[in-house]
């Protein structure tokens, strides 16, 4: 049975048009507008969501996204609430949701509870940035089996072998990191090289869609990355836009929310 | 019994611990350096370099000091101090970054970098930096940069730059969170100098390597001192748990040889404290499953010592493995025994000991009554306490 994710992004790519994924962390700026988010870049028009669970230690993340964890972690979100936020976004919403997060507090949860508990929530699979394939059996095995997918990542120094195996084993689409660097890193002046790196991957990654993160600001980054894949992501900019927002005391939370609409809708 | 012990397995697994759980980037990264490790280490002109710097740069082999005042105080057989202390630079760590440097240059990599709590590591990664003429960079926490100031100052007279980590509880936790992102942001160029034996597969088992050499001389100095074969007793101190692992590892397959290890109680297991292995339990941090003191929503937790080296919220994977298998003995002593640690050996030895070394000193007082009155023992004197100075008299 093909997944929620994967019927979407089919259905995209026979209609040749490139998917946008919308990152937001849980609890950021407070656990109480989660769901006020989650609505806001929906109605943008976003083909799917990732929705970051907070840790203390995000390895690998730039400056904003580490931001948004500290302070959604000193507002007091927690694992369960994450998964709330994804019940209640469930009973109006069929896009599709990744949790992103790191293995620690899944490892914490218990990854056979944790699966079964995110399937049951209406989420769609996972991606974990420090579980490489070596270490993924446990978390593969229960994701399976309550039919999540589990993407896993690429980055331009993968050698090529190592892609497909990565192609062989990724369920949703493979994540192709666009620099060897940390979310939010700057990306305008590698456009070429990234472009090189992006033809060189679709052409070892055949069974899995593509698409590509990390560094993407605007429609213009996302327009240009996208030619060898199919779709970006978009986090660190989302979150410095929600950042933004919520310092403007003039704007009223029905506000704050209609311009992130806007900013996503902006993106593709 | 014969132990026969050989973890790591060829996944960097010590039991259940271990692995490398990295972003994808890092992958490669660490298999170049495994690689290199594994073609380098048994080669003899490596070995060569390796040896003479140990012997005409390090200062080695290190003594193995008699403490018979010492021993006279606490009522014990022998007790015989391993001084690492005397290395240049003043601790352990060394050993390791002449280790690891050989290696990145083997590997042509132009750029240093490291972690540091204390300022020990990272002072001795600047040091041999220096000495090869390589860049060098040392993220360290933003409040120990206050405290060890000293050796702040040092690693910049040395020529490093010393970055600070604002983010999290500003420690070598966060210190090694910024080493690690500064890694995966420069993979190609850079050779990471992990400064224990935590950290992702392969560093564990290569730390480890590059500190054997400190289990290897004190076997031969207490034949030599004793005509035993073994000590009876090993006492290290835990942060990361590099310098225990280098003195207990040659003696693993010898269940004779009893090992303790000891963590920074800080103000008290009931407070707060940097006992990992005592207080903690099974994650991952840094790349590593290990022990480490977390809530209970799998958030990393601060941890407390008044000894920058052993404040750190996760220990090495190899003594996770060594304390379930039973093969070691895991203590916690306080910030206030570490305190009377350094004055107990200063007055009876003449010897003033880092505030991480005095936690193994203050341990003393446990384990003597529970061993045989004639036992050897050897404490590794990890290093020696003026970086501490400052500390010590805001304390006493
Ligand atoms: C003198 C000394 N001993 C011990 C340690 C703790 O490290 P490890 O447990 O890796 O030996 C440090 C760390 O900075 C140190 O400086």
């Amino acid at each position: 049975m093909s997944s929620r994710l994967t019927t979407t992004l089919h259905a995209l790519q026979t209609q040749g048009k490139k998917a946008m994924g919308i990152f937001l962390t849980s609890g950021f700026p407070h656990p109480s507008v989660t769901n006020l988010l989650l609505d806001a870049v929906d109605r943008g028009g976003t083909d799917f969501i990732e929705l970051g669970m907070p840790h203390s230690d995000p390895l690998a993340e730039g400056v904003p996204i580490q931001h948004s964890s500290t302070c959604a972690l000193q507002a007091g979100v927690t694992m369960q609430d994450t998964l709330n936020a994804v019940i209640a976004f469930r009973k109006h919403s069929d896009t599709p949701l990744l949790l992103m997060g790191y293995i620690n507090p899944i490892l914490r949860f218990g990854v056979e509870e944790f699966c079964r508990q995110a399937a049951d929530a209406g989420v769609d699979g996972f991606i974990i940035p420090d579980l490489p394939p070596l270490e993924s059996a446990p978390l593969r095995a229960h994701a399976q089996e309550k039919g999540l997918d589990l993407v896993f990542l690429v980055a331009p120094n993968t050698p090529a072998e190592r892609m497909k195996e990565i192609d062989r084993i990724s369920n949703g689409f493979v994540y192709c990191v666009s620099i060897t660097g940390l979310t939010g890193t700057g990306i305008t002046e590698r456009m070429e090289a990234i472009n090189t790196y992006l033809k060189h991957a679709r052409q070892l990654i055949t069974s899995n869609p593509l698409l590509v993160g990390f560094g993407i600001q605007t429609r213009k980054d996302a327009q240009r990355l996208s030619k060898h894949t199919d779709g970006f992501i978009v986090g660190s900019a989302v979150i410095k836009q929600i950042e933004q927002l919520w310092a403007r005391p003039d704007l009223s939370l029905t506000e704050r929310g209609r311009l992130l609409t806007q900013f996503v809708h902006s993106l593709k | 019994m014969n132990l026969n012990y050989n973890a790591p397995d060829e996944n960097g697994r010590f039991g259940p611990y271990g692995g490398a759980f990295v972003p994808e980037v890092l992958i490669p990264e660490l298999r170049a350096v495994q690689a290199a490790f594994e073609q380098f280490w048994p080669d003899a002109e490596f070995q060569n370099q390796y040896l003479h710097l140990l012997k005409t740069y390090v200062g080695r082999p290190t003594a193995l000091t008699f403490a018979e005042r010492l021993s006279e105080e606490l009522g014990a057989g022998r007790i015989f101090l391993k001084r690492e202390d005397l290395c240049h630079t003043g601790a352990h760590k060394i050993n390791n970054t002449i280790g690891q440097i050989l290696l990145a240059r083997r590997m042509g990599k132009t750029r240093i970098i490291a972690e540091t709590g204390a300022g020990q590591h990272g002072v001795a990664t600047a040091t041999v930096a220096a000495r090869f003429g390589l860049q060098c960079v040392v993220y360290m926490g933003a409040e120990d940069m206050k405290r060890q100031a000293l050796n702040v100052a040092r690693m910049q007279l040395l020529g490093a730059e010393v970055r600070p980590a604002t983010s999290g509880s500003q420690t070598l936790k966060d210190a090694t969170n910024e080493a690690i992102r500064d890694w995966v942001s420069n993979p190609s160029d850079t050779f990471y100098i992990i400064g224990s034996v935590v950290g992702p597969h392969p560093y564990p088992m290569m730390v480890r390597t590059f500190h054997q050499v400190i289990g290897e001389e004190v076997q031969l100095q207490v034949k030599d001192k004793t005509g035993k074969n073994f000590p009876d007793v090993l006492i290290a101190c835990v942060g990361g748990g590099s310098n225990a692992i280098g003195m207990f590892y040659p003696f693993i397959n010898h269940p004779e040889v009893k090992m303790f290890g000891v963590e920074a109680a800080g103000e008290g297991l009931d407070e707060q404290h940097a006992a990992t292995l005592s207080k903690g339990s099974m994650g991952v941090l840094h790349g590593a499953m290990s022990y480490l003191l977390q809530d209970h929503e799998g958030q990393i937790s601060l941890a407390h010592s008044i000894s920058a080296g052993l404040d750190y919220p996760g220990v090495g994977p190899e003594h996770s493995w060594l304390m379930d298998l039973g093969r070691v003995t895991y203590l916690a002593e306080t910030d206030e025994a570490a305190l009377r640690g350094v004055i107990l050996l200063s007055k009876t030895e003449g010897i003033i000991p880092a505030l991480e070394t005095a936690h193994a000193i203050a341990a003393l007082e446990k384990i003597v009554p529970k061993v045989a009155s004639d036992s050897v023992i050897v404490v590794n004197c990890s290093g020696r306490g003026d970086k501490d100075m400052q500390t010590i008299m805001d304390h006493l």
